[in-house]
């Protein structure tokens, strides 16, 4: 990236993923950036967020001294329950994801393929302790997936991939990518730039992105 | 009469073989059978296979009893935690062996397991290093992978409060994996807050009917009794 360019910081793409989630959405917020969007839908938008730990309705985090630890978020965060706030088990809780009452899921990423493939569970590297935690069923599961990731790692390579070198959490799942670059839609025809960062040209994000990247159709 | 509640832990775990499949309830604090888990410690069960969402925390509880080497196996989705030392000790020695899966297969297995359902097929997984060597079939378009019901022989699981039928009611979202550990293991014992008479737990709310659930113990049974 050139010296001086503008980026996204993470609460920017934060409230540009709450903007774009509907009224009355169920949501799911992944681990990670992703629980950053929720401070962004604002108290006069009904918007409901699940935890697959078996709560929807979930409210913001417990005050400090308001702490229970048989309530909290699937980052183990004591959490609140709204009015019309429900508990259930965890059968349930992923019935509602794998039977697609989920209608959007943010999740972090460590790679996203121009297919829509993403890797979000493992590094793969040698050594590491795997864990999957719900990452495979809430990719798979949710009628809509939005990743959220730096554009690019610290070595200056893009996150976004022809095809996956990082493990598979599941595959052509992703619908929508929010970096602190630019925002793109995962369409048949490939990626189509919805947003990009204030200063930045397509031509100069498709170099830094290594893959070919549609123009935001003409709207308003 | 039917009484399910015992006085004691050790009358709460009897019976636990070496080798035994156990389910343990709870995700991170919220709803973990720490008591129960202790007094399997006590019993001296080996060669457990664990069934439980991760893989222990710190130096007590599951930590503790795979610190003490009585784990061979262990299932679970999420093993890996800032202070899931014992287990990452364990698993990079190679003395405990590890069955990672997806949680919310994990949790439908377990329901299977409860529900006389063998197999199922799930689009969790495909296409992941996850469901290598599983079969896989496309059902109305969507690759599947067929995953198999997982049955405990012993399931612990904390509930809030019981009755002497061992129906049970929970609270909050401590419920998580209880209610279908429960239902998944041919003996299930939960430690609940309290133990109310028949009849008091209302019959709209009971989250686990007593069919379910072998022996119930009183977490404050011991400070009553001293009281």
């Amino acid at each position: 990236m050139s010296a001086g360019a503008a980026r996204w910081s993470r609460e920017a793409m934060a409230a540009k993923v709450a903007r774009d989630i509907p009224e009355g959405a169920v949501v799911n917020l992944g681990i990670g950036m992703p629980t950053l969007v929720g401070a962004h839908f604002g108290a006069a938008r009904e918007v409901v967020l699940h935890s697959e730990n078996g709560l929807v309705g979930m409210g913001p985090p417990a005050a400090p001294g308001h702490e229970d630890l048989d309530l909290i978020n699937a980052s183990r965060v004591p959490v609140t329950l709204l009015p019309g706030g429900a508990y259930f088990h965890h059968a349930d809780s992923f019935a509602m994801i794998r039977g697609g009452h989920i209608d959007y899921c943010v999740l972090g990423a460590f790679q996203v393929s121009v297919g829509g493939d993403l890797a979000n569970w493992h590094t793969g590297e040698p050594g590491a302790i795997p864990a999957v935690g719900g990452a495979m069923d809430l990719a798979s599961g949710a009628r809509q997936v939005y990743a959220m990731m730096e554009h690019l790692t610290k070595a200056g390579e893009s996150k976004i991939v022809e095809s996956l070198t990082y493990p598979v959490t599941a595959l052509a799942c992703v619908d929508r990518i929010y970096t602190d670059l630019a925002v793109l839609d995962v369409t048949p025809r490939g990626l189509r730039v919805r947003e990009v960062v204030e200063g930045m040209s397509i031509g100069e994000l498709r170099r830094l992105t290594g893959v070919p990247l549609l123009k935001a159709e003409a709207s308003g | 009469m039917i009484d399910k509640t015992v006085p004691t832990l050790e009358a709460a775990l009897a019976g636990i073989a070496d080798g035994a499949t156990v389910l343990v309830g709870g995700f991170g604090p919220s709803g973990a059978p720490n008591e129960l888990i202790d007094a399997l410690l006590a019993q001296g069960a080996r060669e457990l296979t664990i069934v439980s969402n991760h893989a222990g925390n710190g130096d007590s509880g599951l930590a503790a009893l795979l610190a003490a080497g009585r784990v061979r196996r262990i299932v679970c989705s999420f093993p890996r935690h800032k202070d899931s030392y014992v287990f990452d000790r364990l698993f990079k020695a190679g003395r405990i062996e590890l069955e990672l899966v997806p949680q919310g297969t994990l949790a439908e297995r377990l329901r299977a397991a409860g529900a006389g359902v063998p197999a199922f097929y799930t689009p969790t997984g495909y296409g992941t290093a996850l469901a290598e060597g599983k079969e896989t079939r496309t059902i109305d378009g969507r690759p599947c992978v067929l995953e198999h019901a997982l049955r405990g022989d012993v399931a612990l699981v904390r509930a809030d409060r019981a009755d002497r039928w061992g129906n049970l009611v929970y609270r909050k979202a401590a419920r998580n994996f209880g209610p279908v550990m429960a239902t998944a293991a041919r003996l299930t014992i939960a430690q609940v807050r309290e133990i109310v008479p028949l009849g008091a737990l209302d019959p709209e709310a009971i989250v686990t009917p007593g069919l379910y659930v072998s022996r119930v113990w009183q977490l404050d049974a011991a400070r009553a009794a001293a009281a």
